[in-house]
């Protein structure tokens, strides 16, 4: 993967650089090169690469300045939150400052009347519901990073989750933000209604990756907690009668809260790491879980346990105890530790399918892996389509890396050719910036990158990331993710 | 007038506007050409032979058609599956002089308006995954995906979503579907005044009772001789039945509830607004935080024969109010200032011809605002081709 080339100037310029940023913010300014390495990657830790400067702002104010200060200095402006992308949306540029939004880290007003929580960006995912939780209210969207990730990063990303399925992702359950733009001006979009007049600007941020703005404070919609929640756990002996099950829940008219599958290999090693009591005689094993009040719960879990039985499951429990559904999710969700002990690295894909050619993009993905002499273990988010195929490697071994990501991209090529999508949560990033003439033409990208324009005419905010760019002379430097020296090594993810 | 059937005659018709300067109202069925600023363009570009369901799967939940398909047909052919738009399109044609259900799939999403069930179930734009168009230029371009689940790129389809056919035109759409309740009832308490009437819906949102509907119909809207104010309950029938019961208790000091199970003729009402409103009414809709509503409605200085109701769980106002009203966009939006602040805004939605022109049917928006929309405005139809002045007059 290679970033813009960068500007020599820039970087030949840099002493001068960090003593008008220091001017503009004193005590928020970092450019000690050890301090720096803090911030060199994200949860993609393939890539890695120091920032001219990372500076650390904790007023809207005070962004606005830095955001000025590099719009009138054309100095490149990479916004992160708590670094917990997996695309790499937060990856430095050699040539531009890291705008770390962390010190903005309060809860500004909870609104229950109103069903909302103001936030500032740097607030955890989970710290809001958290806030909220003693009167029954949680915002829904639900990464598996969510004790971690900020929710601006959310907005950036337009997070998902298990549970997006029935609640939606990020964007359906925002109602509004504060945006700087790059030279400094400062916008609301949304509010606390559920609408707001004009273009649906809010609707475009979310998700844009960090190209078109830095968000500085955040509206989000609360719902009631669900009463009650259930799941049940299914075994089934091929992939194709729990793609049948999946389409048979769908077509009975039931949403449920989550749908998650695994395939043998994901189910062993889940198994053998959490002991969630797993059957291991199965090649696909599907957790559904149901939320709501009482009585449709109780009515719900009966219909899927008969749906199940009808697509051929051998295996059915259904739980009995709030204690036995976290057992059943334990081994999901510990799903990619226990694939990073069968091998010492691996890569995440994160393409979504029509559900319906599921078995046929699980055999293409055998294929695709084996050919080059890596394996894959499968867990998926069937509800909405979601694949995250991980690719295991060794990075010790010569070629590996580079290996994984060609299986990764022909992986991702495979999902757009039957009609899905190169990134279903995890955003592009870096990671698929080159893929994404395989599914838009130049046409489709100009459109887009014309509309960044709109909000950033010198291209300074993230630069690299999400179009694919003509300028790429650098190789980034690589680092190794080895035995588990992740970046996050504690922090969940599924 | 060019009827264009296909996005190659669509293509066609936008370059060759593009190249001579000229410009195109783009309208399917027309129903809704009474909503914004009227559009003094040069040609009418018809598409609402540019029809029918493209491709549509039930188990995926989604479905793609071209924009002049009918709502009707699509409703029609998804409730044959137990599924609908879960997004609750309004049927609002007959309140600019259209015929019932003859509103096309394009035309909902250009506006964007979501019906009783958006605080629940989300907007047009929270089920557009997708889509074809053709910016002012001409170029055929494809944004967001056929699947319910994508972040690749930005998410056009919500910017799509209410632009009134001010980027680009539509060819092909792709949206989310969903299974229809199999159950539902409506629990009604009487006679509450606003305040009341909100403090009960916010009391049922908060509950973790299935709601589908939360609306609030004061007495002397023609509809009931006392105010109504009312809760959808959706879902399987024993939890529609358990929910019906708990709510009750919850609510009672709010008095008793009576349950209807076919209530569908109330949802229909106030999702179309038309059957409560006189013919010339000037008609105004208002999107607040819900806890403000009570204070806004109680401070608008009201003419004889205004009207309003609540939907939203008090999030949307209605308001209605006799032709000859002086000022009223004055007066709104200087109540809506003063009792709500920036959380709001006001649409003049439907007026004569020469009302919409003199006065904004939009908020106005704050001045960087406003400048970046017309600079996002300006990357999709550097030219004006398309529907000029639907929006915000043209300078």
């Amino acid at each position: 993967m290679e970033m813009p080339c960068p500007n020599a100037a820039m970087l030949a310029n840099r002493a001068a650089i960090v003593s008008g940023l220091r001017a503009t913010l004193p005590g928020g300014v970092i450019a000690e090169p050890a301090e720096l390495a803090a911030y060199a990657n994200d949860g993609l830790t393939a890539y890695s690469q120091l920032p001219l400067a990372v500076v650390l702002p904790k007023t809207t104010g005070e962004v606005a300045a830095v955001l000025q200060y590099c719009y009138d200095h054309h100095v490149k402006v990479v916004p992160r939150g708590s670094g917990t992308s997996l695309s790499g949306g937060a990856l430095p540029l050699a040539d531009g400052i890291v705008l770390g939004l962390g010190r903005f880290n309060r809860i500004l007003e909870i609104d229950l009347a109103n069903r909302c929580a103001v936030v500032q960006p740097g607030v955890t995912n989970l710290a809001i519901s958290a806030a909220v939780a003693a009167d029954s209210f949680y915002y829904a969207p639900d990464p598996s990073s969510q004790i971690a990730c900020s929710i601006g990063g959310n907005v950036a990303e337009n997070a998902g989750g298990i549970h997006c399925l029935k609640y939606g992702m990020t964007s359906n359950n925002l109602l509004g933000v504060e945006l700087v733009l790059m030279n400094g001006e400062i916008v609301r979009l949304g509010g606390r209604a559920l609408d707001a007049a004009g273009y649906d600007l809010l609707g475009i941020v979310c998700g844009s990756e960090g190209l078109l703005g830095v968000v500085t404070e955040v509206t989000v919609r609360l719902l009631p907690k669900p009463e009650c929640q259930r799941a049940l756990l299914l075994g089934f002996p091929t992939m194709v009668a729990a793609a049948e099950c999946v389409a048979a829940i769908i077509g009975e008219g039931i949403i449920p809260a989550a749908i998650e599958i695994m395939d043998r290999p994901a189910i062993a090693a889940a198994e053998a790491f959490v002991h969630a009591g797993y059957p291991l005689d199965v090649e696909a094993l599907m957790i559904v879980e149901v939320d709501g009040p009482l009585a449709e719960v109780d009515h719900l879990i009966g219909a899927v346990d008969a749906l199940a039985l009808a697509s051929g499951a051998t295996t059915i429990r259904a739980s009995a105890s709030d204690i036995e559904r976290t057992l059943f999710w334990a081994g999901r969700k510990a799903a990619f530790p226990a694939v990073g002990r069968i091998a010492s690295d691996y890569y995440c894909v994160d393409g979504t399918i029509p559900r319906r050619t599921l078995p046929a993009v699980l055999t293409a993905i055998t294929a695709i892996a084996a050919a080059e002499g890596l394996s894959v273990a499968n867990v998926f988010h069937a509800g909405d389509g979601n694949l995250h195929p991980l690719i295991l490697y060794y990075g010790d071994r010569p070629g590996q890396l580079a290996a994984a990501e060609r299986v990764g991209a022909a992986i991702l090529a495979e999902c757009v050719r039957v009609g899905g999508v190169l990134t279903g949560e995890h955003g592009v990033g870096v990671e698929k910036r080159d893929l994404m003439l395989r599914q838009f033409t130049a046409v489709d990208l100009a459109q887009q990158t014309r509309l960044k324009c709109a909000f950033d005419a010198g291209n300074l905010l993230n630069p690299g990331k999400v179009f694919p760019e003509l300028c790429r002379c650098a190789e980034m430097g690589r680092v190794h993710v080895h035995r588990g020296a992740t970046r996050f090594p504690d922090l969940p993810r599924f | 007038m060019i009827r264009a059937a296909t996005a190659e005659a669509v293509i066609d018709a936008v370059r060759d506007a593009s190249a001579r300067s000229r410009t195109l109202e783009i309208v399917g069925t027309g129903t809704r050409r009474g909503y914004g600023r009227p559009v003094a363009a040069d040609t009418l570009l018809d598409l609402s032979d540019l029809a029918g369901v493209v491709d549509y799967d039930p188990a995926e939940l989604v479905l793609t058609a071209r924009p002049g398909t009918l709502i009707a047909e699509i409703a029609a052919l998804a409730g044959g599956h137990g599924q609908h738009l879960a997004f609750d399109p309004p049927d609002l044609a007959p309140l600019w002089g259209g015929a019932s259900g003859s509103g096309t799939l394009g035309g909902a999403l250009a506006l964007g308006l979501g019906g009783p069930a958006r605080p629940f179930a989300g907007a047009p734009r929270d089920h557009f995954l997708g889509f074809a168009a053709v910016n002012g230029t001409g170029e055929l371009f494809v944004a967001g995906g056929k699947v319910i689940k994508n972040v690749t790129g930005y998410d056009l389809p919500k910017l799509l979503a209410g632009s009134l056919g001010t980027l680009a035109v539509l060819t092909e759409v792709t949206i989310k579907m969903l299974p229809a309740p199999r159950a539902g009832a409506t629990l009604v308490w009487t006679a509450l005044d606003a305040r009341a009437a909100v403090a009960l819906m916010t009391a049922a949102l908060a509950s973790p009772a299935a709601i589908t509907g939360a609306a609030h119909l004061p007495a002397k809207t023609g509809y009931a001789r006392t105010a109504m104010t009312c809760l959808r309950l959706a879902g399987v029938s024993v939890a529609v039945d358990a929910a019906a019961v708990a709510l009750a208790e919850l609510l009672s000091s709010f008095g008793p509830a009576r349950r209807l199970d076919a209530a569908d003729d109330f949802w229909r009402v106030i999702g179309s607004v038309a059957p409560l409103v006189a013919a010339d009414d000037l008609v105004w809709r208002v999107s607040l935080p819900p806890s403000t509503a009570a204070a806004f409605v109680a401070a608008l200085p009201l003419p004889d024969g205004a009207r309003w109701f609540l939907d939203w769980g008090g999030g949307l106002v209605w308001l209605w109010l006799p032709p000859a009203t002086a000022g009223h966009d004055t007066m709104i939006r200087r109540v809506l200032a003063s009792t709500v602040g920036a959380d709001g805004h006001a649409t003049l939605v439907r007026a004569p011809d020469e009302v919409r022109r003199e006065i904004t049917p939009f908020q106005p928006l704050a001045p960087a605002l406003a400048a970046l929309s017309e600079r996002v405005r300006a990357r999709f139809d550097p030219g004006r081709v398309l529907n000029p002045g639907r929006i915000w007059p043209v300078p």
